[in-house]
């Protein structure tokens, strides 16, 4: 059985429909790329999954259980974690407070504040300095720190590389590949189409709010992706449906 | 030295602006909400601790204790009935149902308790006349150093609350950015009800200290209002001790005014409030604006 379903979910932004008809499938383990231009819908589907957006139509299944009316809060006892587009950390709050807080209502597990610090060192000497004032590597493995902390089955990673140094993103990456490693289930999206096949184990391609392409990322070919991409070719049979 | 009696007058009474002030304080600093009704919230736990001694004969300290966990009752529902759904609809909704809900409890006080003014201040006891002299015209009344004591005792503890407690620090998370909160298991509606329990027993709280120190009726509210607004505004939103600053420089300028001429107590801690908005960077703390 898959950890997460997503079956025709249509989300919408009043009048304007930023997903529609998305269905996937995310199989407990996987490491699951999202990819497509800006607008193709990726971030909302995120949000949607999460539960910071509601859908419009469609349903969410989570381990087996209906979770579309679930409020964020309490899916992520459940163990989903979301570490969003642009960071969104506690900029008021240090670095310790930012994952502390996580670890309210989280599931049982192994992660805690010492962990997230051995698995992100640059973090270590910032630890009670406020989350604003960090730089934004920092701030993004704080933000994802901070999802650990929750621990979480499923993680939901928007953009993280968005806006960071190419060494930055190289250790966020590192850390990442220890996290799908240690068997916890991910969903990325990423914009950098080679950093999102290193770690991916598959791939979905969305263009216009719907998914055009979706299958095994070493079937794929680059080429393949990019037309979907970009829409110059509609590949209605390319990918394996899962 | 009179002038040294004025400015510790001034700083007691200061104590009592920013218990008042410290609930708007923080309903504004953790959901952007201004509670016009704060006044008037304050004006009911005072007709309800002054029934409660009067029915059942007992100090009204003892009556404050059974009222102030039942307006933290009602500020949690009042949140939960009220404000929530106006909430959803924008920032200037629940500014209109505030004003409203002051209106309607004006109106009900009206209606149950009369028009008539009524006080504390009898029902105290020798802690009504009790004061202490320092010589050189100092003296501080025992009242005045107890509402003080209360309220550094209450701001001291919010601001523990808000830096070293879980459920502080989840409201100041939310404050901050109430979308990731929730992405990080925080259940902001909680959150918010809980600041608006907060805000309402410590309303209750000062209008208990009003009712001992002085006197009301149905319409003292909004003048409450003003005098906690103010406070707010001299030290900055959504912080404690910005707060309690605020207050005590209301209230130095009150007792200076009132020094000057007894009619100019009110206009004195309107020209501070309105030197303080006209000079936006000159506030009391240099981080104002800054939430909680």
């Amino acid at each position: 059985m898959s950890l997460l379903e997503v079956r025709a979910v249509d989300a919408q932004y009043g009048l304007l429909t930023a997903v529609r008809g998305v269905t996937l499938s995310i199989e407990d383990g996987e490491t699951h790329a999202l990819v497509g231009a800006n607008g193709a819908g990726k971030t909302t589907l995120l949000r949607t999954i999460a539960g910071a957006h509601r859908p419009a139509a469609g349903t969410i299944v989570f381990d087996g259980a209906d979770i579309t009316r679930i409020p964020a809060h309490r899916r992520v006892s459940l163990g989903i974690a979301l570490v969003p587009e642009g960071r969104r950390l506690f900029p008021g709050l240090s670095v310790e407070e930012n994952l502390s807080i996580a670890g309210g209502k989280r599931r049982h597990g192994e992660w805690t504040v010492d962990r997230v610090l051995e698995a992100f060192p640059m973090l270590r000497e910032r630890r009670k300095q406020r989350a604003a004032t960090l730089s934004g590597g920092e701030q993004q493995a704080t933000a994802i720190g901070r999802a650990l902390m929750c621990n979480p089955r499923l993680v939901l990673l928007d953009e993280v590389s968005l806006g960071l140094s190419p060494i930055a993103v190289a250790a966020v990456y590192d850390s990442l590949k220890s996290l799908i490693a240690g068997g916890t289930t991910v969903v990325l999206v990423e914009q950098d189409l080679g950093r999102a096949l290193g770690v991916a184990s598959r791939v979905t391609c969305m263009l216009h709010g719907e998914v055009v392409l979706e299958g095994a990322a070493r079937e794929l070919t680059r080429d393949q992706i990019t037309a979907a991409y970009f829409g110059t070719q509609r590949p209605a049979s390319a990918g394996a449906a899962s | 030295m009179t002038w040294v009696n004025v400015i510790v007058q001034g700083v007691l009474l200061g104590g009592f602006y920013a218990l008042l002030a410290c609930g708007l304080s923080l309903m504004f600093g953790v959901m952007r909400i201004i509670n016009l009704a704060h006044g008037d919230i304050a004006v009911v736990g005072a007709y309800l601790v002054w029934y409660l001694a009067t029915q059942l004969s007992i100090s009204p300290f003892l009556a404050a204790l059974l009222v102030i966990p039942g307006m933290w009752v009602v500020g949690y529902a009042m949140y939960v009935l009220l404000l929530e759904r106006s909430r959803r609809a924008g920032l200037l909704v629940p500014l209109l149902t505030t004003f409203g809900l002051a209106i309607v409890i004006q109106n009900v006080l009206l209606q149950v308790f009369s028009p008539d003014v009524h006080s504390l201040l009898s029902s105290t006891g020798s802690l009504a006349t009790a004061s202490a002299s320092f010589g050189g015209g100092l003296s501080i009344s025992a009242l005045g150093a107890l509402i003080f004591a209360t309220a550094v005792v209450v701001l001291t503890g919010l601001q523990l609350f808000l830096s070293r407690t879980n459920a502080g620090r989840q409201m100041r998370a939310t404050a901050e950015d109430p979308d990731a909160a929730e992405l990080v298991g925080i259940n902001a509606r909680a959150v918010y009800a809980r600041a608006t329990a907060i805000a309402v027993a410590t309303a209750a709280l000062g209008g208990v200290f009003l009712a001992i120190r002085s006197t009301f009726d149905p319409s003292t509210g909004p003048t409450q209002l003003i005098f906690a607004f103010e406070a707010v505004v001299i030290g900055g939103f959504g912080s404690a001790w910005g707060t309690l600053a605020g207050g005590v420089v209301l209230g130095v300028a009150q007792v200076i005014g009132e020094q000057v001429n007894p009619q100019y107590a009110v206009l004195f801690g309107h020209i501070v409030f309105l030197a303080v908005l006209a000079a936006p960077r000159v506030g009391i703390l240099a981080r104002r604006g800054q939430t909680l």
